[in-house]
């Protein structure tokens, strides 16, 4: 398919129901929010694809990137769409901070709005972070995620990867593996694949999955194989080591023998299963090299679709913002 | 010091079992009779559909004084407290300097003295510099003072030095509060552990973590034959311990705080750090475990954790700010819109918890207006209808989660020794 001039119009259409400044989870949104962004994402990509990479809607507007956990991904993604978009960029990170200084986070962030920011783009380790700053700042934030809590553009990613490669999300299975207990790409997954109809199930080791997901409507267990052969959608996430106040699991061996994806665990799911990794990805613990790089998996793809999400958000945020 | 007499008021007296419309006279600082008539000199209050009571005790706030005064002092403490129906309360000892000396007793009692607002009791360290591992000079600071000990903020954790603190303050007949908390189960937590939690993605203490140290506590206590009060009881199991040491005649008293009946853990879904407080605000069925545990006399007192933070402390990440919220000035309102009102508690009974209970359990002469204690006296409005205004707070700090809330009851006057200390709207 290719982007249509018509659809480059479009783009700069915002519907009067979009009336979101800030970005800060997926919980919130409805499935028409969740779908205009993925639809705008859908254009930019395209057009991306046919070295359409500059879209100048944000000419004149500034992004921060405000990171106090390491990213770089992520970082560079949200860099590399607000300047496709336009935008002036500034990259702050917390080791280069007066935070050693004893400067507050929300005094932090207000010295970088003052000097003229648009958009602050936030990482956080703890959760709320983001949520602190929207209450305090005038101007948008988007939460590139806090701590546990949610990573929406990461959600926002991996759905419409899955919606590209199987065409819908409505009546998928989506069985996300690994340190659900302390993973934001699993709650923002599990937000925005439910308001889109799809079923979502949670495994990994019995530390790491709690049954009370039931109570949210979505499925848990502890064996992937045992759910393997009914899955269409695995997204593999990373153990986050640095998160966990005890150690969840013996070993990383005993971790990989349950839950690698690898070439044995291939053969007894669905011949079409898509494989998502969000990155950064332990070889040969979430997954084997041979099928991280195999032709069930779209690793890369969400990458470059992380660069389209980013844009449409982006764009969106800004598109509602008028002055006070 | 003029008489005062208190006329036409529904007075309440949890401590001699009185209820009834009546005459209050105060003179010389003291109450001198009831159903007295006004005789001309007397300043004269009309108490008409009001109830008049003892002054409230509060047997657990932090006055933050030493060390700590750009969040209370006691000065600013005292008048929340008098502001909230509160004549007397009990401080907690984790200020800097901590309360483990004769001395750091005395400076409290000194500025009390000079500057509160109303009678101020000291609870000291149990664990000298509150570090756990040896006991503070505890013969002496009952010299000086104190009414009870505990290394409030945090447990006492070693289960020796508990058990010898239990046997310690038998020759003194003084409880030990204990923050019941197992410190391995909540590293690095910020909430209580539940669906809330697990969708916030936020670190997370299990109940279990206070009720395996109250269960400990009740085991030591009632093999020393100590006296344990548990401090800010939250959670379910640890209530129903209670319930069954109790039983067993253990000598246990317990206090529950307003936050802990009223809210849930629910109330952090907007990250507000005014949220968190340790014990946490937990599931719905701790709430109610709470309130079936006030109805049914488990839990001996409401005390409100008053633990004003400064501003810059509390609007931090969450992991940052520091646990707790004020309590004195919304304490008496919460008590009657969420306990009396609904019909948990009867005034009598609601105003024992507050009064006559936490006087008994400190061994103070306080909590009752019988004839000859001194003229401590809350005179309630149980009806008039409020909003909380964080601005008009008398504490310097202003971290509530009950901003905006409309409550139900306060008190209009509040006398400390016979000399009206508070008068809501201004005038006396």
């Amino acid at each position: 398919m290719t982007t249509t001039t018509a659809e480059l119009d479009e783009l700069g259409v915002v519907p009067p129901t979009w009336k979101r400044r800030h970005l800060l989870g997926l919980e919130d949104l409805s499935a028409e929010e969740l779908t205009l962004i993925l639809d705008k994402a859908a254009i930019f990509r395209r057009a991306a694809a046919q070295g359409q990479r500059k879209l100048p809607l944000l000419t004149g507007k500034t992004c921060v990137n405000l990171f106090f956990e390491n990213s770089t991904r992520t970082r560079t993604s949200f860099g590399l769409a607000a300047r496709r978009l336009g935008a002036d960029t500034l990259d702050f990170s917390a080791s280069t901070s007066s935070l050693s200084k004893g400067e507050t986070v929300i005094d932090t962030a207000k010295n970088l709005e003052a000097m003229g920011t648009d958009v602050m783009i936030v990482r956080h380790h703890t959760p709320g972070t983001p949520h602190l700053l929207a209450q305090n700042l005038h101007c948008s934030v988007i939460n590139a995620g806090d701590g546990p809590h949610e990573h929406p553009t990461q959600g926002l990613l991996d759905i419409l990867t899955i919606r590209q490669r199987l065409g819908r999300i409505a009546g998928l299975t989506v069985a996300l593996v690994g340190d659900i207990l302390h993973s934001r790409t699993a709650r923002s997954n599990i937000w925005g694949l439910k308001k889109l109809g799809a079923h979502v199930i949670v495994c990994g080791p019995s530390t790491l999955v709690s049954p009370r997901w039931q109570e949210l409507d979505v499925e848990y267990s502890y064996s992937l194989d045992a759910i393997l052969d009914r899955v269409d959608v695995l997204n593999l996430l990373r153990i986050q080591f640095e998160r966990q106040a005890t150690r969840p699991f013996p070993s990383v061996r005993e971790y990989a023998h349950l839950y690698t994806m690898d070439t044995q665990r291939l053969a007894k799911a669905k011949r079409d299963i898509l494989i998502l990794a969000p990155g950064p990805i332990n070889r040969g613990v979430e997954v084997t090299p041979d099928v991280a790089d195999g032709p069930q998996s779209a690793i890369l793809e969400q990458v470059t679709n992380g660069v389209a999400v980013r844009m449409a958000v982006l764009w969106l945020v800004t598109a509602t913002w008028k002055p006070a | 010091m003029r008489n005062i007499l208190i006329q036409n008021g529904r007075v309440i007296d949890p401590s001699q079992g009185l209820d009834r419309v009546t005459n209050l006279l105060i003179a010389d600082g003291g109450i001198a009779a009831y159903d007295a008539s006004p005789d001309g000199q007397a300043q004269v209050i009309d108490a008409t559909d009001r109830i008049v009571a003892p002054g409230l005790v509060d047997m657990h706030v932090h006055l933050r004084e030493p060390g700590f005064e750009e969040d209370e002092t006691i000065e600013s403490g005292t008048a929340a407290a008098v502001a909230g129906g509160f004549t007397s309360v009990a401080c907690m000892p984790n200020t800097d300097p901590p309360i483990d000396s004769q001395g750091t007793v005395e400076f409290v009692r000194r500025q009390a003295a000079a500057k509160g607002q109303c009678n101020v009791f000291v609870v000291a360290c149990v664990s000298k510099n509150r570090e756990g591992k040896e006991l503070s000079e505890i013969g002496q600071l009952v010299e000086a003072g104190a009414v009870a000990f505990s290394d409030d903020g945090a447990p006492v954790y070693d289960a020796e030095l508990m058990r010898r603190a239990f046997e310690y303050c038998l020759m003194f007949d003084k409880p030990v509060m204990n923050h019941c908390e197992v410190r391995e189960l909540t590293r690095g937590a910020v909430m209580h552990e539940g669906l809330v939690s697990l969708v916030l993605g936020l670190p997370a203490m299990p109940a279990a973590a206070e009720d395996v140290m109250i269960s400990r506590d009740i085991t030591l206590a009632e093999a020393t034959g100590g006296r344990l009060h548990v401090m800010h009881v939250s959670a379910l199991n640890g209530v129903e311990a209670l319930r069954r040491a109790k039983l067993r005649g253990v000598r246990v008293t317990a206090e529950a705080t307003p936050h802990h009946f009223t809210l849930t853990d629910e109330c952090l879904r907007t990250f507000d750090s005014n949220c968190k407080m340790n014990p946490p605000l937990r599931g719905k069925e701790h709430v109610d475990a709470i309130i079936a545990g006030l109805s049914d006399g488990t839990i001996d007192v409401i005390a409100s954790d008053h633990a004003p933070h400064a501003k810059e402390k509390k609007m931090k990440e969450l992991d940052q700010a520091p646990f707790g919220i004020v309590g004195l000035e919304t304490a008496l309102g919460l008590v009657v819109t969420r306990l009396i009102e609904p019909g948990h508690l009867d005034w009598p009974a609601a105003l024992a918890k507050m009064t006559i209970n936490p006087a008994r359990i400190l061994g103070i002469p306080k909590g009752t207006i019988q004839i000859g204690s001194d003229a401590d006296v809350a005179i309630i409005d149980p009806k008039v209808r409020w909003r909380v205004d964080p601005a008009q707070f008398r504490s310097k700090s202003t971290n509530t989660p009950f901003a905006g809330w409309e409550l139900t009851g306060r008190a209009d006057t509040v006398i400390v020794a016979g000399r009206v200390k508070f008068c809501r709207g201004g005038g006396s």
